[in-house]
């Protein structure tokens, strides 16, 4: 009953509060930070219920076992003797030609019955309705999908050329379960009947061929059949279920995921800001009220209980609010990042709102509680005398439940204890940073103190309030930080990767080249009067084991080293280092090599592998092993975009096993006809275009940084709210001392003038802040990940404080010109 | 809790003194102080800046506490009470006028004269709010903010506000003090016409002569002593 009543009268006070207006900017801060939150939390959580509910569409099947060599026959006959279904895949790079065009396409070969989950669709027209479809290419024809249907300007019934055959386009395909992300994701796709593929000739030596066996059937069979499979996989081989499907659409997902949550941390980090700053502001406001309730016979109880229910209704509704935006804008990202998944994206559930809820309570809660405390422990007495002003306050340790709300987050937020604790350390160190420096350039204003009267009083209002400046500079530089980053500084930096690129550097690889291929190569390239590009040879070998011990993707948290684990990768020989090698450990051979059982090692990879000098390792080649020691680790430049490799062996270790050939050379794009003639000498080449996959690299990059810079809005949303939550703090004082200045005779313009001044100084240094951190995390970007000199960008510092001191100056004057509207005499009765 | 034998007597205050410490040195602002207030007495306190006027009348309210004697309003010994008591005591049967009217900005004049009925769970607090307003002449303000009212007009409303509970006891601190002469003089005829209609008891504390004129006793402080019992 008594409950009930508070939370009526709460209601009531709150609707009174509200309508003054003193509660909006908590409400517009908390509103912020759920909506940031959710906004990633309702879009991670569409993909992963498209996970988990439709894994076994994205698979295909319920379980599938892959290979990168031809799977034993027993697998398929134990799947039949179980009565389980089975469908047959490969799968593999190829050109596809068409007339005077070709494209490398992802071509899949299928059996009857794919796919076993799921379904494929296809089209008759180009953009036109789809149907499912009801099998699979009729012999001698391919589906194609749009992409490749566009790219080769196809009609359906045109004939294309795969290797030595020529197909015949019947349908295109729309839609169809286990499509890849990635780099695969973006090479068009060609499904092909199984029994058309021997004709094709493109199943040889270095042909890059996964392997995968669908099965589908009672989910008890299936287990069965897994438990048996599991005792028999070979290196190289492995099995995929819906348990674990799609590890790579997973590990890709979520390291969006934890990016995309780091970045809504940080609105939720000024949100606090704006909610402590705007908190305590209202506890001054409130301590006259609340002397004057306890006066009239309100029970400390009753006042507790009154604003908790206040902020709670308060907190609750500007939660919902935030939802109900993020939940709109969480369809941004999902257009942005959607096409990442291979599958349409379920609606979003419930748990990202109740998360974000519960998030923006404890906001409020951790940021306004102190306050809170203080209001209901103020002395009766006040309503006599105002002296007995604020009760003494919880201090910062007051805020201690505040700032483990937001560690708590981080480190949830970041999945992740290591990452969580360094994103935590380095906001705080990069917050202690920006607020000293904030500090220094506040104390050497002070030299500027005798210069015009608006500045010098501007200038004096920053520095009497040294803390409550320092605290806006260091929130807007963080907003407008994160939007110089994701703009100048991410073009700056692909613009610098770009022009370290050498001109002629080379422009093609050709891959899959065998060995009776190179002399008809040569001649191809010298009848036509263009330098014969270096041949190397390839092997491809899996890395079994090191120093004699077994090497397994299980002994790896690394997921690179996963990876590298699990696949075969390309081994060569040479005599002599290519000229874009550097040894940064042991020797090279040389030309006077004494022993063939040596390897280099490219020092990335041995550092991922944990592969010393002087170790031993032995790799499978095509069934047969072959064991070297570790002689010399290699720096590789790959921005040369030469063939490299990652293990290279002196001549006489490798020449015994099967071989395949690449090569990369500069092809200008006058000369690109020549490519079509290639691919028609050459049908089993794969011509790989450096500018298209870059292409393609740019564009995810673009995608990821939208999606990120359309959540870094909300912090540049937040870091505005510290700036209005600033000025309502210091609001009452700016009243009294801009009446005390017009008593004595100052105008409005003058006092506009030096509040301009203030916010301008305020917009400036957030902005120079700003630009040294943008830099900051521009050199670290550079120097770490693209191994680039990176040079200061002026226009970052120009614009970061020209637009920084005008944003801020003009949202400053709006949020201050009431206080000039206020007739001096009032404000004196009011005080008086 | 105590009763006191005496119905007649509203406020009882036996050796009250007040005593704080700044600094090194011992401050007395009050030293036994004894006096007694009846049923429907209007008495005023009075004496110069620093007599000690606003500390007797904050430890009659019971907003403060004394550090020796008793006050026993209504029977009830008040420094027996807990904070929480003596708020609802207040509430239950104690007004507040104050000089700087002390009205809650966020509210208009209506939810201001509301406010202490809500406080107390009351019914009909909106009809007796708006009753009490237009008695005090403010029927065309009921909507109005205090900072869009005159001075007057806000210590009108906070004359509505301290009657709206009909308390027995109301405790007024310079009512007059931010008011210029005119205003004055009508804002002590209402208050005295309150006082009359609702048989309230009345205590002020003010420097106009004028007022002192008007009530039924006068109390004279002086450095924390009392100085007559004008009876």
């Amino acid at each position: 009953m008594r409950f009930a009543r508070g939370i009526g009268l709460a209601a009531r006070l709150l609707a009174r509060d509200y309508r003054a207006g003193e509660l909006a900017l908590i409400a517009i801060a908390i509103v912020i930070a759920v909506a940031s939150v959710t906004t990633v939390g309702f879009f991670t959580d569409r993909v992963h219920q498209a996970l988990e509910r439709q894994a076994n569409q994205l698979l295909g099947a319920d379980l599938v076992v892959v290979g990168d060599r031809p799977l034993a026959r027993e697998f398929e006959a134990e799947a039949f003797r179980r009565s389980l279904a089975v469908a047959r895949m490969l799968r593999f790079p190829s050109m596809v030609v068409r007339g005077e065009k070709n494209v490398l396409a992802d071509v899949k070969v299928v059996t009857p019955g794919y796919p076993l989950r799921g379904e494929a669709r296809i089209s008759a027209e180009l953009y036109g309705p789809d149907r499912r479809a009801e099998a699979i290419p009729a012999p001698g024809t391919v589906w194609v999908d749009e992409r490749l249907f566009t790219g080769l300007e196809l009609a359906i019934g045109d004939m294309v050329s795969v290797g030595a055959s020529r197909l015949r386009v019947a349908a295109i395909l729309t839609q169809e379960p286990d499509s890849a992300i990635g780099f695969l994701a973006s090479a068009p796709r060609l499904i092909v009947n199984d029994g058309d593929i021997a004709a094709t000739g493109l199943i040889q030596t270095g042909s890059r061929i996964r392997y995968r066996l669908q099965i589908a059937g009672a989910a008890e069979r299936v287990d069965g059949y897994r438990d048996w499979a599991l005792a028999r996989l070979q290196p190289g081989q492995r099995i995929e279920g819906i348990r674990d499907a799609r590890p790579e659409v997973r590990a890709a997902l979520d390291r969006a995921e934890q990016f995309l949550n780091l970045a809504a941390l940080v609105s939720v980090v000024l949100a606090a800001v704006a909610i402590a700053l705007a908190a305590r502001r209202f506890l001054q406001r409130h301590l006259d009220g609340c002397a004057m309730m306890r006066c009239l016979g309100a029970s400390q109880g009753l006042i507790t209980r009154l604003y908790a229910a206040h902020f709670l209704l308060l907190g609750t509704v500007a939660a919902v609010v935030g939802c109900t935006i993020g939940a709109a804008a969480q369809s941004v990202l999902a257009y942005w990042l959607g096409t990442l998944v291979p599958v349409r994206l379920p609606f979003p559930g419930w748990m990202p709102a109740l998360h974000g809820v519960v998030a923006g309570l404890l906001l409020l809660f951790g940021f306004a509680l102190p306050p809170l405390v203080s209001l209901t422990q103020v002395s009766t007495l006040r309503v006599l005398r105002r002296e007995f002003g604020v009760p003494k306050g919880m201090g910062l340790a007051g805020y201690v439940l505040g700032f483990a709300v937001i560690g708590g987050m981080i480190y949830w937020r970041a999945h992740d204890l290591r990452l969580g604790s360094m994103v935590f350390g380095g906001f705080v160190a990069a917050m202690l940073a920006a607020g000293l420096l904030t500090w220094l350039i506040l104390r050497g204003l002070s030299r500027m103190r005798h210069s015009g009267m608006s500045w010098r009083f501007g200038i004096a209002n920053l520095q009497r309030r040294t803390l409550g400046s320092i605290i806006q500079i260091v929130a807007l530089g963080l907003g407008i930080m994160a939007l110089l980053t994701l703009t100048l500084i991410r073009t700056d930096l692909l613009d610098a990767w770009q022009k370290s690129l050498l001109p002629d550097a080379p422009n093609r690889f050709i891959v899959n080249i065998q060995p009776d291929q190179v002399q008809p190569l040569n001649a191809f390239f010298g009848v036509r009067g263009i330098a014969q590009p270096p041949v190397f040879p390839m092997v491809r070998g899996r890395l079994i084991r090191i120093n004699g011990r077994g090497v397994s993707s299980a002994d790896y948290l690394d997921d690179r080293a996963k990876r590298l684990t699990d696949r075969e990768f390309n081994l060569s020989w040479a005599t002599r280092m290519q000229t874009d090698n550097r040894i940064v450990a042991g020797e090279w051979w040389g030309e006077k090599r004494t022993r063939r059982d040596q390897f280099s090692v490219e020092e990335g990879i041995a550092e991922t592998l944990v592969i010393r000098l002087g170790d031993v390792l032995t790799y499978d080649v095509a069934g047969r092993e072959v064991e070297g020691t570790v002689t010399s680790l290699r720096k590789v430049n790959w921005d040369t975009f030469n063939v490299n490799f990652f293990v290279v062996a002196p001549p006489g270790l490798l020449e015994t096993y099967p071989v395949s050939y690449i090569t990369s050379f500069h092809l200008p794009p006058r000369n690109a006809e020549l490519l079509n003639t290639l691919v028609k000498a050459f049908p089993n080449f794969l011509l790989i275009d450096v500018a298209q996959v870059m292409g393609q690299v740019q564009r995810i990059m673009d995608q990821v940084a939208r999606a990120v810079q359309f959540v870094f809005l909300f912090t540049v949303l937040a870091g505005l709210t510290v700036l209005y939550a600033a000025i309502a703090a210091t609001q009452d004082e700016r009243l009294y001392q801009a009446t005390i200045m017009r008593t004595l005779g100052a105008n409005r313009q003058q006092l506009a003038r030096a509040n301009l001044a203030e916010f301008a100084a305020i917009g400036a240094l957030a902005g120079l802040i700003a630009a040294a951190g943008a830099n900051a995390l521009g050199s670290v970007l550079a120097a770490r990940i693209l191994n680039l000199a990176y040079s200061f960008n002026l226009s970052v510092w120009v614009i970061g404080v020209i637009a920084g001191a005008l944003g801020i100056a003009a949202a400053g004057h709006f949020g201050t010109r009431q206080v000039l509207k206020v007739a001096p005499l009032k404000v004196l009765r009011q005080i008086g | 809790m105590v009763l006191d034998a005496s119905a007649q007597t509203l406020i009882r205050v036996s050796a009250l003194g007040k005593q704080v410490t700044t600094g090194d040195a011992e401050l007395t602002i009050l030293s036994d102080v004894s006096f007694e207030v009846r049923a429907g007495e209007a008495v005023a306190i009075v004496g110069v800046s620093g007599s000690g006027k606003s500390t007797l009348l904050g430890l009659l309210a019971g907003l403060d506490t004394p550090t020796s004697g008793t006050v026993r309003i209504d029977g009830h010994d008040l420094y027996a009470l807990d904070e929480d008591g003596r708020a609802a005591l207040r509430g239950k049967m104690v007004g507040f006028v104050f000089q700087s009217f002390q009205l809650l900005p966020a509210m208009t004049a209506l939810e201001n004269v509301m406010l202490p009925l809500e406080l107390a769970g009351a019914a009909g607090a909106r009809e007796a709010a708006r009753a009490m307003l237009e008695r005090v002449g403010l029927s065309e303000r009921l909507n109005h903010y205090p900072k869009q009212l005159s001075g007057g007009e806000q210590q009108r409303v906070a004359i509505a506000r301290a009657f709206v509970t009909r308390p027995k006891l109301l405790f007024a601190d310079e009512p007059t003090g931010n008011l210029d002469a005119a205003t004055g003089a009508q804002v002590i005829d209402l208050l005295f016409e309150l006082n009359r209609e609702s048989r309230t008891t009345l205590l002020l504390v003010t420097h106009d002569e004028a007022l002192t004129q008007r009530c039924n006793r006068v109390l004279r402080l002086a450095a924390g002593r009392l100085q007559n019992h004008d009876l």
